[in-house]
């Protein structure tokens, strides 16, 4: 289980996202998991082994080391990069639970054979309903552990530099004696690197963001102008037995939708455009 | 091998609730990702440069051991194995049903209503009966097993902080002397996180449980309400319409349909 294993299942994901999402998803994974497993990790590898303070104190070389470096780069990016790729799994669990709720509605309606099965897997789940407001928290919530980390980033390690000595009086040193972090410019250019990332991965989010929304408002100015939309408006008094069944009736005359494609392609029928991917 | 696990315990996934799905997601990748990611390189070096002001010969060692009688990776690893043991439970009750439908459809059992063998295999067991007592037992299991590792580490590390110095007296070492632990900070802030993660999975187990309990007591209290009356066929068709326009009502943007029932 390492980061392949994340990527699988993120991989999942990936086809029920709009199209900014998938760039972000891309540049997550070529321009931040892969530059920190293959190159940052070893330019951190000897991190503690090649700090070195200039006293002969046993213990002076560890407290400095410690007082300088909390929590080493490396992990808070390895945590970092987790914490903001969860989310998408909630995405995931959601798409999973309308796949398994259309497969009991085709079983219960008698489409229930294997070919309509593989189908409900195959077919991309329109961003709409419930699953927007599920994407759209996701979204949120890597926006936030993006900016949380960015932030704890900048208390921890205030400035992007690394310096190449650094000056240490913390018990039991004797007196202040210099440390010499090694390799620091390295270090510096990664930094700036994984700084520079982030910031893009954030921008990329907002514009998912204000996408998701400007999408659903044309969607539901559509709707409003609309006139056979009539009593089905998005304030209604949703729990009435008329209204439901108003609804189902609509549902089941309406013209487009995924699942009602799948089944007439299937029953040979002429087959609708290919969606825009973005939709 | 954590792949392994990962392996087994996709397994039971199938046939866990929607709770134990959760579990099992915050289980892989918030601790054992995190634990082979982070947390086996902080301690990478624990032993190596845990240093002690002193040249007495084998006062470190002694120190060490008197300090970390086992250490937090391992203990950890120790109760991740222990957590996950008891789905296997589940797998291996689910694996023995699949048995006896499959020998019951080579029998030619004019009660086994399926149509091959891969159906059987790719069958979805519904939590009630035998496997409903074997499911609780082992959500049961997994909440004393975290509960107990929580207590051993609480225990043995006298609360979660990591502190940088530790002054130890243990023969060999002549005096107390001052043993300097490594990146205390970091290790603190990963003890913690995997602290708070194994509560949240704690919880999750506790609301799995009460969730299998309620579901218990409604399936009994409607069992009890449904022998009173008649099952005719009439019901049988309202009830299958009900469940479909639900459905249909639940998801109705993402499954729109289009075809007559």
């Amino acid at each position: 289980m390492n980061w392949a294993g994340l990527y699988t299942v993120l991989s999942g994901v990936n086809r029920h996202s709009t199209a900014i999402g998938r760039i972000w998803l891309s540049v997550i994974f070529i321009f931040r998991i892969m530059v920190l497993v293959v190159a940052a990790e070893s330019v951190w590898g000897d991190e503690k082994s090649a700090f070195t303070c200039n006293t002969q104190q046993p213990g002076c070389n560890s407290v400095c080391y410690d007082h300088f470096f909390p929590i080493s780069h490396i992990r808070l990016w390895a945590l970092q990069l987790i914490l903001v790729t969860t989310p998408a799994l909630l995405v995931a669990m959601h798409v999973a639970y309308q796949q398994h709720q259309e497969k009991k509605l085709l079983l219960l309606t008698g489409h229930g054979d294997a070919k309509h099965m593989e189908e409900v897997k195959k077919h991309k789940m329109r961003i709409s309903g419930s699953l927007w407001w599920t994407y759209v928290c996701s979204v949120v919530f890597r926006l936030l552990f993006e900016a949380v980390f960015m932030y704890i980033f900048y208390m921890l390690y205030p400035g992007y530099q690394m310096m190449r000595l650094v000056k240490c009086e913390a018990y039991p040193c004797p007196n202040t004696v210099d440390c010499f972090i090694s390799r620091p410019t390295e270090k510096t250019i990664f930094t700036v690197f994984m700084l520079v990332t982030p910031s893009v991965c954030i921008v990329l989010n907002m514009a998912e963001l204000v996408y998701l929304v400007v999408r659903a408002c044309a969607r539901r100015s559509r709707h409003n102008s609309n006139p056979s939309s009539g009593k089905s408006s998005f304030y209604g008094h949703k729990h009435s037995s008329e209204y439901k069944q108003n609804e189902i009736n609509q549902l089941l005359t309406e013209q487009d939708g995924s699942l009602k494609d799948m089944l007439r392609r299937n029953s040979g029928l002429q087959e609708k455009g290919d969606r825009c991917s973005a939709c | 091998d954590w792949g392994t696990l990962h392996t087994i315990l996709g397994g039971v996934n199938k046939h866990s609730t929607s709770i134990g799905k959760i579990w099992l997601t915050v289980l892989f990748i918030f601790r054992i990702m995190i634990l082979v990611v982070a947390a086996e390189k902080v301690w990478g070096d624990e032993q190596q440069d845990f240093v002690c002001n002193t040249l007495q010969p084998g006062c470190r060692n002694v120190c060490y051991d008197h300090f970390f009688p086992i250490s937090h990776i391992r203990l950890w690893a120790l109760q991740l194995i222990f957590v996950s043991t008891p789905a296997l439970l589940v797998a291996m009750h689910v694996a023995y049903r699949r048995h006896e439908k499959k020998r019951q459809f080579r029998k030619g059992d004019q009660k086994c209503e399926y149509k091959d063998i891969e159906e059987i295999r790719r069958q979805r067991f519904r939590i009630e009966g035998s496997l409903w007592w074997t499911y609780t037992s082992s959500i049961f299991f997994r909440l004393i097993f975290e509960a107990v590792f929580m207590y051993a580490f609480y225990f043995m590390y006298d609360g979660f902080r990591m502190p940088r110095l530790m002054k130890c007296s243990a023969w060999p070492c002549p005096n107390t002397v001052d043993c300097f632990v490594s990146r205390p900070t970091e290790k603190t802030v990963f003890t913690i996180f995997m602290i708070a993660v194994s509560s949240i999975c704690i919880l999750l187990n506790v609301a799995e449980l009460c969730y299998l309990l309620t579901k218990f007591f409604l399936r009994r209290s409607k069992k009890a309400g449904n022998s009173k009356q008649q099952p005719n066929h009439e019901n049988k068709e309202e009830t299958k319409q009900n469940e479909m326009n639900e459905l249909i009502s639940d998801s109705c943007q993402n499954t729109v349909i289009g075809f007559s029932s």
